[in-house]
């Protein structure tokens, strides 16, 4: 897909890699609507993308409510117009420091669902047939590791994201011939404040950065051939390949 | 949903041709998985499930949706002098601008022609919308009898449309006792917010229909139209509606009915809104205003088939209904409906009316 002049929704956009993916979309030209829980860190990244020339609306919500799906959707079509591209990128790791799924609370394990399993169910529901009407686009689940291997303590988040990637392969098969392309793409360790929540000790250096995954992944969307619906995608990998 | 005066039939409704009244037309909100489908053509009406569309039409026809979202367009509101009423949203929002009609103090409880008239307001006047708990300040910029223009005091469109979905609610109506809520009043394919009632023909398209229309070689392409307001609780405002609505056909929809007509196969739209717009634009691409209203003196020119909510006699939407097929015929239909039980809510059943004759080309 062409990105330059493209609508896009992206979620979690007020830090880490959803403000590099934010920040990386409207540099090419995209509009973007911008989600997150807090209006003040959002409306500074909204602020610096409009600095620079580019296209940036901010919308105050938690994915993980119910009620703020249809809100998303209208505003962010009120604001930007038909979206082609929708990244589901907020989560949450639950509870720190992490803790042994047995130790873990069924309340907290819920919430996690919420946040990264239903929330983006929810708004793909909200979104997603705009799009087949509209002659395509792309959903993006952002993943991870912790969806594949069984890290010890990443029990709750790690579920989520596994069952995140099937609800990206489900869908992928459903709309099939629709236009409509869904991927699942695990960016690998990045120096977030999630990556420091979940492992403080960690040595930092070593991580990528989120401006350079935020180009793999756009990388990605623009590639229709490598990166076909329903692919799980990994963006270290990709750039070595 | 623009029906408006639906929930029962008026007293003075004829009988159908085949004996049934048409004010026993049910009034229930019917689940959108659930909803029935009233055929009426060439032969006698029959009733069928609307998942049976896809085998309704054939490979080649094409089927025209009106993807506007619905509004969260009702805001209970406040003049500076304390004053309370209801505003309700008639269309699109222009960067910070709300354009709507005042109701008199009270809710969708009592119905709208039993409310009492709205404050006065002068331009320059400062108003307070509220609901759910939030609230935001506007300032009246035009008013034309109960119709106003307010310019939302927020400081960008970005927190404009978070104040107003925030303290939003859709339109509720008076005969249904639990709130609307606003996934209630939204199609499968819901794009940008333009619409003041729900474009409700399309509600009962399930993906799983939409997805068989697909497989059968049917054409799905869409337009968004600015389905205004079924009632004003004015009735010099309601004789005139609808009013005057704005519409954006993508060259894409213009392009494959083009190619649709040109190859034999037929043009079915989804809700009355579309008509609206495909008649007024005569199936051209671009945006523009819908003012033409349609009755039986207009037969249509680009839609041969219509999907729409069941109307009675009386409504501007039998009057819409008859650009297609003639009162007797709609009546007898109306009739099978009545005796089957069928739903004339907003919420209700529905119709698939074929155009008498070939739309005239």
């Amino acid at each position: 897909m062409d990105i330059t002049g493209t609508s896009a929704l992206v979620t979690g956009a007020s830090r880490g890699l959803g403000r590099a993916l934010a920040e990386a979309l409207a540099a090419r030209g995209a509009k973007v609507a911008l989600v997150a829980r807090e209006l003040g860190p959002l409306a500074e990244v909204v602020a610096g993308i409009r600095a620079r020339g580019g296209e940036a609306h901010a919308i105050a919500a938690d994915v993980a409510d119910k009620d703020a799906v249809h809100r998303i959707a209208g505003q962010a079509h009120g604001l930007v117009g038909e979206l082609g591209l929708v990244i589901h990128n907020a989560s949450t790791l639950g509870p720190v420091p992490l803790r042994l799924l047995l130790d873990t609370a069924c309340e907290d394990l819920a919430a996690v669902l919420e946040t990264n399993l239903v929330g983006p169910f929810r708004l793909t529901k909200a979104l997603a047939g705009a799009m087949v009407l509209g002659g395509g686009g792309v959903v993006v689940h952002v993943s991870s590791d912790a969806a594949v291997e069984p890290y010890p303590r990443w029990g709750a988040y790690g579920i989520a994201k596994a069952a995140q990637d099937q609800l990206s392969r489900v869908l992928a098969a459903e709309l099939a011939e629709t236009g409509v392309r869904v991927l699942a793409i695990d960016p690998g360790e990045m120096d977030t404040a999630m990556h420091a929540a979940a492992m403080p000790e960690a040595e930092r250096s070593g991580l990528q950065r989120p401006a350079t995954v935020a180009a793999q992944i756009l990388a990605m969307i623009a590639d229709p051939v490598r990166a076909p619906s329903g692919a799980r995608l990994v963006a270290p990998a990709w750039s070595a390949s | 949903m623009k029906m408006a005066r639906t929930a029962a039939a008026p007293a003075s409704t004829e009988p159908g041709a085949s004996g049934g009244s048409l004010a026993s037309l049910a009034a229930a909100e019917i689940d959108r998985h659930a909803v029935r489908l009233l055929v009426t053509g060439e032969s006698a009406a029959r009733i069928e499930p609307f998942a049976a569309l896809p085998r309704l039409l054939r490979a080649g026809d094409l089927v025209v949706l009106n993807d506007a979202a619905t509004l969260p367009g009702s805001l209970r509101g406040t003049t500076a002098d304390g004053a309370p009423f209801e505003l309700r949203l008639s269309g699109p929002i222009e960067d910070r601008r709300l354009a709507g009609v005042l109701l008199g103090a009270g809710d969708h409880h009592t119905r709208t022609e039993r409310r009492p008239p709205p404050p006065l307001l002068a331009i320059g006047a400062r108003v307070l919308l509220a609901g759910r708990g939030t609230a935001f300040a506007a300032t009246v910029a035009v008013v034309r009898d109960r119709r106003v223009e307010l310019d939302a005091d927020t400081p960008d469109a970005d927190l404009l449309w978070q104040a107003l979905y925030a303290a939003g609610r859709p339109v509720q109506y008076a005969h249904r006792s639990a709130l609307l809520p606003l996934d209630a009043v939204q199609t499968a394919y819901a794009a940008r917010p333009w619409a003041a009632e729900m474009p409700s023909a399309g509600r009962a398209l399930t993906w799983d229909i939409l997805l068989a229309l697909r497989r059968a070689g049917i054409g799905l392409a869409r337009l968004t139209h600015a389905a205004g307001l079924s009632s004003t609780g004015d009735a010099a405002l309601d004789a005139a509606l609808p009013w005057p609505e704005r519409y954006d056909i993508p060259a894409a929809t213009a392009a494959v009915i083009a190619t649709t007509r040109a190859s034999g196969g037929r043009v079915i739209a989804i809700g009355t809104t579309v008509v609206r717009a495909l008649e007024a634009a005569r199936g051209a691409a671009g945006d523009g205003i819908a003012t033409l209203r349609l009755d039986a003196s207009t037969p249509p020119r680009v839609v041969d088939g219509l999907v729409s909510g069941l109307h009675v006699p009386g409504e501007s939407h039998f009057d819409l209904l008859s650009a297609f097929a003639s009162p007797a015929r709609l009546r007898a239909a109306l009739a099978v409906a009545a005796a089957a039980g069928l739903s004339a809510h907003e919420l209700g059943d529905a119709c698939l009316v074929w155009a008498g004759q070939t739309a005239v080309r």
